[in-house]
Order: structure tokens, then C-alpha cells, then sequence
């Protein structure tokens, strides 16, 4: 007698081979999605969002991408999560991670195929990764003592990682913009303190890095324009009315003079304060949320120059960059670090006013000022520095660098080769389909440039059979070169994190045979 | 027909509106609640042992779950069947009380529903049955206690404890580490443990976790994580020697629970209030200063002004700290929770030998770090992995492993993994059944039958052929009357389990077997089911 009736209404379940091709074909489907975006002759692609308005991104980014896909099925949920995490961790290589994963399991799915059980397949990959990872750890170089090469490979990695964005046609100008701003932070990965400021118009390399630190902000009427030696008090307090904070409070007045009366109470307690921070003895004062006309004009008046509503993180910024700290009271004047920098002044970008901070005390922060045609080309160049900028930080903290341009692929391929050749039983299976799908990311950068895959992969398996080879593909004249010449390199870390949540995410729904979906919660319509 | 009479001759209905219920009696009801436990047991029956298969459960909301466990599994299943639900139960119990075996306890179930089926057929009554199944479950248990081993363990000699988390790991996604992650569990309990008492708190291991890294970066800290950062960004980001304040009082002005105004009407009293406003402020912040705290745990938030105070006093603070967390702080560094600032005594603080907060991959999460507490009774174990779906089954898996430390710490009896426990109590039932008159006999052989059913799901989730392989164990057990043969999973080459160090904790499937046999019985004895139907 079968059982009615197990699961409630609309929860579906997918079991043994059904399941595992739901979540095979879920994830290739994925990959190859993104596929045609990888390397530096990738495709972009248009996404358009379903809010309103319709708003449009153009990208090559995998992580944004999968980020604004509406997706249903489990197994594609899983790539999205780790080309997140990438993104997250390192920065960079959001596609290729998603592109590896995809590959492994259209491999996987072959050996199942010809009845290989999925744990000898994961038992494989296993070793099969285990062994590649120690394949590049043979392989890296460390120039972390040597300064001068250190800066060398930082502009290579930036170069690598820029050449396949849409800032490639300018890459040498970013690339030197991310390793100078880089270098600034001596060694801390807070990328807070890096500034990106984008304004319309000018073209791309227009853009510049500016040491000193850009608020996208103006200056109140009828105050000063240029502070030389500025003192600058950096504040998170409210300046429209001072509200009593306490519970259950109320104004209740029963006559006009009396409202007269409170409203001066009220100008007098503004003008004590103002008088209290203007006491501290700055000519400058920035606030987190707004400064009322009144207080405005005392400022003027005391030739401080008041900026309002400087937003959280650029509060943050200017403290960390001018050395002062946040205030929120001013009670002890004498007690309260103050900000301080060379000069502040109002200048124009394109046609905007910002105001500039130059000279400040502490060198950490600073702002790139990003120029370009269209909000589109801004967006999509921010976050291709943002990817740059990633990678570098990172790269500074573990200064492990390999060859760019499927060098990588190709000895980690020829490593888990060996070792295929050397394991008995099933898995050496497992472990060969590791290397084919490794050497289809050098195949998919091929394809997409347009060049002849087979051929070129053939060349440089045979060039890879030699040891020590720095052969990979060079995209640009579309022929097998070496790397070092080309100065293409990239980052350890990256490459390392690829290869590990790849491998787990493939192992992850390999192991899966059984998928329970349970009925969708209902949206309450709200006609 | 639920139809009957009256003294007049009248027709009147007993059970309401028949039309709209659905009704099942008699054998029918049996034979559809065994086909449901049946059903449920059949989804598990592929996630046991260490080749066993992962679930992917795709919750209402769209969010994906991938894991291997039981009673998540069955959680998270939408189950609208009754009978299904009743498993879901069973296997939700043995999570609680022992925390591992989820999966094996419904599987036996199932097995048992199995075999009952196959009695009913017969024509033998349920009750007989479930008597029959009662009095074999008893002697599996007894025997269970029989083969058990006492093993020695203090806490200087942990390996028997880190093999048995071992067997309970090896069968998670987590094997590639099974070993760093199976002595972090034993480590992380002893550090709890009560070995007087032989009793562990597990609510003082706490299980945090964070995307990105690799798996084996996990480790065990002695001290507490909190996923919050300092409640202003230039408070010092190490402190050292530590002493710390746990407040659950807000830094804001006093809210009186009764309902009250305060009326502003002339320009005094607003003056009044507006200097007594900040004067609030102050004392809060003097009065944690005064008592020589160096750090401030809170439960709720600061307003603007106090948070800028705490950071001109040199105070670092932390705002909306979790109850839960508050009180695992306060029972690491031995302070006390204090709800108002007038009750802050010197001797109320919590110590702790570091805090420090650090930063983790490019976005800007931060975490802080307490540790070289004042009593190190409480751990976090710290776990990594390279996505969301990693780290939850890590959590779950690492749940499993501790439980199984906790279980042997509470009493070290084990018996040996793979099946052997299973075949050994199958065999003693089988010998047991024939001393028993009367139809039991069958019942109690088929028990027998149902027991082989949990080594027969191992060695066919291995690969290999369950039959084969199952009756050659077992004559290897009664031939050698050697009760540790099993299933020999991961093709090491030997069955002898105990060359294996395979281990499994005793009560563990003392638990499975009782539970087990108690659901059976439950569900034999249901006879009737009636469902309001569709509306």
C-alpha cells in the first residue's frame, strides 16, 4: 500500500540518480553562466534588476553576478555561497571558483555515469587537491624580504587582476593607484581607510589617488574657504535641537511669552555649546548629522568652518586619517585630542565641490578619485579596484606569489597527473578527472579570447612536460609565452582558496543523493 | 457506521459530519502507518555509517541545508503524515538525550515496522507483537551490557576518548579532519567536565563559527568569542589583564516602568532637566570607572554621548552583547551580571588575561576575544570552513562528537562500532527466542531479523554486498565468539572492529534500542486513525 501523503502539499523529493543530476545539472548550469566572463578577453553581462526603476549594472564580476541571480535550485545556491565567501576572503577569483566547481562535477558526473560511487570520487578529488595544493606550495616565490621585487609583484598581481576588468585598457595606471594606496597601509588590511570617490565625466584616466583625504561635502556660506593648519574636532552630536533625552519629557506651555521663553532656553543651551566647542580652539568642526542654520551662522561667525552630515564611515575615515577622536560631549576641552592637518580647501572636481584635507598626521588613509563616462563605467570600475585592492592587502600579509596566465592550472594538472598514475583502484579515476578539470580553466581563457583552445593547451602540456617550465597562455598575442617575461603573476593566497572551497563545494553535493524541498512559504498578497 | 438508535427508534449519528473525515480502520490503519515509518526510515536508511550519503533540504524560505544528520534531516522535512511525525519525534529524543545515533535509531525503527508487517500478514495480533518486541528489547539490552567494555581514561590519557569522537565524525562531511576536530571536542569537554561528579555542562562549550578559511584553521580557545566589536571605533583594540564590567543596564537616561510625564513649563526647569540629563550620563560612566573596570559588557546600547564619555574615560566598551553570551562571560572571567550602576562593586568584576578583537578577511568583520579567563570553565570552540552550508554541519558534527565525550565521561562503558553491537544482540535474541512459548516467539525472532537490518544499511551504503557480507560477520562472531566482528566500512581489511578503534558509547544504543521499541509498540497499537480531510 503506498503511502499518501508523506510530505505536506507542494514539498517535493528527489531521490538517488535523479537527485544527484538536479544538482549536477543546477550547478553546471551555473558555471556556465559565468564561464564566458573569465580572463582578460571575458565577456561582460547586463543585469537588470526586477525593483523598480529597472536599475542596470554591467559587469565581469562572478561574485556580483551570482549575488543578483534569483535562483532555485539547492545545488546552484551552494556556488553562489562560496563565490561570496571568495569574495568575502580574498576578493578576487569569485569566478573562477565557481567555474572550477562546475567543472569538477561535469567530471563527476561522467565517472557516476560509468558506476563509480560517489565517495571513491570524493576520496579522489581529495587527494587529488591535497596533492596540487603542495604542487604550488613547491612553486611559490617569496619576495617579502627583497622591497624593490615585493613592489614589483604587487604591480604584477594588480595588472593580473585588472587586465581582465574593464579597467584593463588603463591597467598600468590603476594597477600603480592600488600599490601606491596599498603601500599606505603598511601592512593592515583595513581597506576602510581607502577612499573611493566616484564623479562622472572626464575619462577613466583622469582618475587619481590623492593622499590626503576628500569629503564629498560643502563648505557653509560665508565661511572660510582655505584653513591653513587646521585644528579639526570631529563630532557625532545632534546640532538641530538638543533634544531632553529624558523619558516621559514634554513641553507644556500656556501662554505665547512663555513659548518666547523656552525658544530662547533653547538658543541659549545652542549657543553654550557652540561656544563650548568653539572653546576648544579649532577652525573646523565636522559633524556626523546636521547643523541647523543657527548654529551655522555662530559657526561663520567665529570663523569656523562647520561641515554637516558627513556620513558614518567618513567620519570614521577623517578620525583615523586626521588622528583626532569622535566627541560627542564637550565638557573638558583641554582633554579631547584634536584632529589636525596641513590645510583644508575647497576644490572642483569635474563639477562638483569637494573639500580637501591635505597633509594630515597619520599617512594610512587616502582617496582614489575615480573618473569615467557613465555611472555604469564607475560602478563596474570600483569594484574591479575593489577586487585589486583586495588582493593586494592580502597579498602584502602573505607575500606567496605564483605565475599568472594558467600556469598555475597546468603544474597543479601535471602534479595530480602523477599522482593518478601512481594510486591504485578507482579513485585514480577521480583523481584524473581532477586534472582534466583543471585544465579547463587555461581551455575556457582560450575560448573566450578566441583563440584555438585544443591547440594551444596541447602546447603548453608539452612545454609543462619539462621541468621548471614558465609557459602559460598569453592571451593578448594569443600564442604560448613565458610569464615571467610578461610579468603576469598572482597571488598564492587566491589561488589556494580556489582550489580548497572549489574541491569542497564539488564534494559537498557529490555527497548528496536525496533533495526535500518543502512547499514554499506563502507570500500574503496584498492586493 | 458510527450509527445508532434510540429508545424511540431514531437514527443518530455518534461521529459528526462522517462525510468530511477520513477514517481508517483495523488492518488498514496498520498497514498505512507502517508503510509512513517505513517511509521516513527508508529516506535515512542512506546517511548511515561513514560512506553514508548527504540530504539536501531546501527550506520554505529558499535557504539550502546540507548535512548527514538525522534528526536535522528529519527536522527539517516538511512531514504532514502523523506517523511520520512520531519518527520525527524519536529521533529529535535520542538527540537530546545522547546527541548522536539519530540516524540509526529510526532506521531500526523502520526495520522493526518492517518485520512487523511481515507478522501481521500471519494473522498475529499487534499487542502480541508489541509484547513480543518488548521482551526481545530487554534482552538485547541486557546482552548490550554484557559485551560492553569499561575502558580507562583520565585527563592525561584521552585517546580512547578522541577514537570514539572519531567514530562519530567519520561519518559527517567533516572525515578530512576527523582527527584535529575529534580531539578539539575532547578537549573542549574536559575542559568543562565535572570528573567528580562525572558530569559536563555542554551549554558552557560554545560553538561559534565564521565563513572562510579552511577547515583546519578550527580551533578550541580557552576563553569566550563574541561576534560584536568595540562600541566606538578608536577604543583600544587590546586590553590586557582585564577587568570587566557585565551590565544589562542600558547607558541611557532611566525609564521608569509606571507611566509618568515630565512637564517642561518654565526656562528653569528645562535648565534643571538639561543639567541633570548630563549628569546622568556622568555618573553612569564614573561609577564603572570608580570601581576599576577596565572593559564594559553590555546587553543594551549607549547613547551617542555615553559612548563618547567611555571612550574619553579610556573605558572600551561593547554594546548589545546576547543574554546567553553575557552569562557565558560572566562565568569565564567570575564576574557577576549587574542590572543597575549603583550596585557595581569592585568585587562584582569579571577578570580575564586578554581581550582583544581581531579582523577577519576584507570585509570589516571584527570579533572580540576574551581569554586567560579567571576560570577557564567555559570554551568556545572556533570553527571555519569554506561556506555557510560547511560551517553549519561542522556545528552540527561538532554537537554530535561532544555529546559522545559527554555521554563517556558520564559512564565509560563502550561497545564496539560497525554493525558488531547490532549482530552480537541479533544473535543473542535469536538464541533467546527459542526458550519463549507461544507466538512472542515469532515476534521476538523478528526482532532478531530487524536488529541485522543496521549492519545490512552499513555494508550496503559501503558498496558491498549486505548479505554476503552480513552472514559471513556474523559466523565469524558466533564461530571465533568474538562479539567485535563488523562491517568492515572503510575497506581496512579486517572486521575485528576493536583493531578498528571503533567505538561506540553504551548508552548510546542502549538508548537507540529502547526508543526504538518503545515507538514500534506505539505506533503497532493505533488501530483507528481518523483525519479531518482536506478543507
Amino acid at each position: 500500500m503506498a503511502v499518501e501523503k508523506l510530505f505536506k502539499d507542494e514539498a517535493t523529493e528527489e531521490k538517488g540518480e535523479r537527485a544527484r543530476m538536479a544538482s549536477f545539472i543546477g550547478a553546471m548550469a551555473i558555471a556556465d553562466l559565468v564561464k564566458t566572463t573569465l580572463g582578460p578577453k571575458g565577456m561582460d553581462k547586463i543585469l537588470q534588476s526586477t525593483g523598480r526603476g529597472r536599475s542596470v549594472t554591467v559587469t565581469n564580476d562572478g561574485a556580483t553576478i551570482l549575488k543578483s541571480l534569483h535562483i532555485d535550485n539547492p545545488a546552484a545556491k551552494v556556488l553562489v555561497d562560496i563565490s561570496k565567501v571568495q569574495d568575502d576572503e580574498v576578493g578576487d577569483g569569485t569566478t573562477s571558483v565557481v567555474v572550477l566547481a562546475g567543472e569538477l562535477l561535469r567530471e563527476a558526473e561522467k565517472l557516476v555515469n560509468v558506476k563509480i560511487h560517489p565517495m571513491t570520487i570524493i576520496s579522489g578529488y581529495r587527494m587529488a587537491a591535497e596533492c596540487a595544493r603542495n604542487a604550488l606550495l613547491e612553486k611559490v616565490v617569496d619576495n617579502k624580504q627583497d622591497a624593490e621585487k615585493f613592489k614589483s609583484d604587487l604591480m604584477k598581481i594588480s595588472m593580473t587582476t585588472l587586465s581582465s576588468k574593464i579597467l584593463s585598457q588603463d591597467k598600468e595606471h590603476f594597477a600603480k593607484l592600488a600599490v601606491d594606496a596599498v603601500m599606505r597601509l603598511k601592512g593592515s588590511t583595513n581597506l576602510e581607510a581607502i577612499q573611493i570617490i566616484k564623479k562622472p565625466g572626464g575619462s577613466l584616466k583622469d582618475s587619481f589617488l590623492d593622499e590626503g583625504f576628500i569629503l564629498d561635502k560643502k563648505i557653509g556660506i560665508g565661511q572660510p574657504k582655505r584653513i591653513e593648519n587646521a585644528k579639526i574636532l570631529v563630532a557625532n552630536t545632534a546640532m538641530d535641537t538638543d533634544k531632553v533625552k529624558i523619558y516621559g519629557a514634554r513641553v507644556r506651555v500656556d501662554s505665547m511669552s512663555k513659548v518666547a521663553e523656552i525658544e530662547g532656553a533653547e538658543k541659549v543651551k545652542m549657543r553654550e555649546k557652540v561656544q563650548k566647542i568653539i572653546s576648544h580652539g579649532i577652525n573646523c568642526f565636522v559633524n556626523r548629522q546636521l547643523i541647523y542654520n543657527f548654529p551655522e551662522e555662530l559657526f561663520a561667525d567665529a570663523g569656523v568652518l562647520a561641515i554637516e552630515h558627513a556620513d558614518f564611515d567618513g567620519i570614521e575615515r577623517l578620525a583615523l586619517v586626521t588622528g583626532g577622536e569622535i566627541a560627542s560631549t564637550f565638557d573638558n576641552p583641554e582633554s579631547v585630542k584634536l584632529g589636525q592637518c596641513k590645510l583644508i580647501e575647497e576644490i572642483m572636481i569635474g563639477e562638483d565641490k569637494l573639500i580637501h584635507f591635505s597633509g594630515c598626521e597619520m599617512g594610512q588613509a587616502c582617496t582614489i578619485v575615480l573618473r569615467g563616462a557613465s555611472s555604469h563605467v564607475l560602478d563596474e570600475a570600483d569594484r574591479s579596484l575593489h577586487d585589486a585592492l583586495c588582493v593586494l592587502s592580502q597579498t602584502v600579509n602573505d607575500s606567496r606569489v605564483l605565475l599568472g596566465g594558467g600556469w598555475p592550472e597546468m603544474v597543479m594538472a601535471k602534479a595530480v597527473d602523477e599522482l593518478a598514475r601512481k594510486t591504485p583502484g578507482k579513485k585514480s579515476h577521480a583523481i584524473e578527472a581532477f586534472s582534466r578539470a583543471l585544465l579547463a580553466i587555461p581551455t575556457i581563457i582560450a575560448d573566450n579570447a578566441g583563440l584555438d583552445s585544443a591547440e594551444l593547451v596541447s602546447q603548453l602540456r608539452a612545454e609543462h612536460h619539462q621541468e621548471g617550465s614558465t609557459a602559460g597562455i598569453d592571451v593578448i598575442s594569443g600564442s604560448v609565452g613565458d610569464m615571467v617575461e610578461r610579468g603576469v603573476s598572482e597571488a598564492f593566497k587566491v589561488k589556494q582558496a580556489v582550489l580548497l572551497s572549489a574541491t569542497e563545494a564539488a564534494e559537498m553535493i557529490l555527497r548528496v543523493d536525496e533533495i526535500i524541498t518543502c512547499a514554499p512559504r506563502r507570500r500574503e498578497d496584498r492586493m | 457506521m458510527a450509527l445508532a438508535f434510540d429508545e424511540f427508534g431514531r437514527p443518530f449519528i455518534i461521529i459528526k459530519e462522517q462525510e468530511s473525515k477520513k477514517r481508517l480502520r483495523g488492518i488498514d490503519a496498520h498497514k498505512a502507518n507502517i508503510a509512513a515509518g517505513k517511509a521516513v526510515a527508508r529516506i535515512l536508511r542512506t546517511s548511515l555509517g561513514p560512506k553514508g550519503m548527504d540530504k539536501m533540504l531546501q527550506s520554505p524560505d529558499g535557504d539550502v541545508t546540507i548535512t548527514n544528520d538525522g534528526a536535522t534531516i528529519l527536522e527539517q522535512m516538511d512531514v504532514d503524515n502523523q506517523i511520520a511525525k512520531l519518527m520525527v519525534e524519536l529521533s529529535r529524543s535520542q538527540d537530546y538525550e545522547i546527541g548522536d545515533g539519530t540516524t540509526g535509531v529510526v532506521v531500526m525503527a523502520g526495520a522493526l515496522l518492517e518485520q512487523a508487517e511481515r507478522l501481521l500478514e500471519r494473522g498475529i495480533h499487534p499487542i502480541r507483537i508489541a509484547e513480543g518486541y518488548e521482551m526481545a528489547s530487554r534482552i538485547a539490552y541486557e546482552h548490550l551490557e554484557l559485551i560492553a567494555h569499561k575502558f580507562e581514561f583520565d585527563a592525561t590519557n584521552v585517546e580512547p576518548l578522541v577514537q570514539t569522537c572519531m567514530t562519530t565524525l567519520s561519518s559527517k562531511i567533516v572525515n578530512r579532519c576527523k582527527r584535529s576536530l575529534a580531539e578539539i571536542a575532547v578537549k573542549a569537554v574536559l575542559a568543562v567536565a565535572d570528573l567528580e561528579r562525572r558530569d559536563v555542562n555542554l551549554d558552557l562549550i560554545k560553538v561559534e563559527g565564521k565563513v572562510g578559511g579552511k577547515l583546519e584553521d578550527t580551533e578550541l580557545i580557552y576563553g569566550i568569542v563574541v561576534d560584536k566589536d568595540m562600541s566606538h571605533p578608536q577604543m583600544p583594540k587590546e586590553i590586557q589583564d582585564a577587568k570587566i564590567a557585565i551590565l544589562t543596564c542600558p547607558f541611557e537616561p532611566p525609564k521608569p516602568k509606571t507611566k509618568h510625564k515630565v512637564d517642561i513649563d518654565t526656562v528653569e526647569k528645562f535648565q534643571t532637566l538639561r543639567l541633570q540629563e548630563q549628569k546622568y550620563f556622568d555618573d553612569m560612566v564614573q561609577q564603572c570607572k570608580d570601581v576599576g573596570a577596565t572593559l564594559v559588557i553590555c546587553q543594551w546600547g549607549f547613547d551617542d554621548e555615553a559612548n563618547h564619555l567611555l571612550m574619553h574615560r579610556n573605558l572600551p566598551a561593547v554594546r548589545w552583547v546576547g543574554g546567553v553570551e553575557l552569562e557565558l562571560i560572566a562565568i569565564a572571567t567570575g564576574g557577576r551580571i549587574v542590572p543597575r550602576f549603583q550596585e557595581l562593586t569592585p568585587e562584582k568584576l569579571g577578570r580575564a588575561g586578554l581581550v582583544r578583537e581581531k579582523a577577519f578577511g576584507t570585509t570589516k568583520d571584527r570579533m572580540i576575544y576574551i581569554e586567560h579567563c579567571a576560570n577557564s570553565r567555559a570554551v568556545t570552540i572556533f570553527i571555519r570552513g569554506g561556506n555557510k552550508m560547511m560551517i553549519e554541519e561542522t556545528k552540527r558534527s561538532i554537537h554530535d562528537a561532544l555529546c559522545v565525550a559527554r555521554n563517556l565521561i558520564r559512564n565509560n562503558s563502550i561497545v564496539y562500532g560497525g554493525g558488531s553491537a547490532e549482530i552480537s544482540c541479533s544473535i543473542a535474541v535469536e538464541a533467546a527466542a527459542d526458550k519463549y512459548p507461544g507466538v512472542e516467539q515469532y515476534a521476538i525472532r523478528s526482532f532478531a531479523d530487524a536488529l541485522d537490518s543496521v549492519p545490512m544499511a552499513l555494508a550496503e551504503n559501503s558498496g558491498l554486498q549486505p548479505i554476503e557480507t552480513l552472514s559471513a560477520v556474523k559466523s565469524q562472531q558466533i564461530k571465533k565468539n568474538n562479539h567485535c566482528c563488523g562491517i568492515d566500512c572503510n575497506d581496512v581489511g579486517t572486521d575485528d572492529m576493536c583493531e578498528q578503534n571503533v567505538f561506540e558509547a553504551l548508552i548510546g544504543k542502549q538508548q537507540q534500542v529502547l526508543l526504538a521499541t518503545q515507538v514500534v509498540k506505539m505506533i503497532l497499537k493505533i488501530d483507528d486513525v481518523i483525519s479531518p480531510s482536506d478543507y
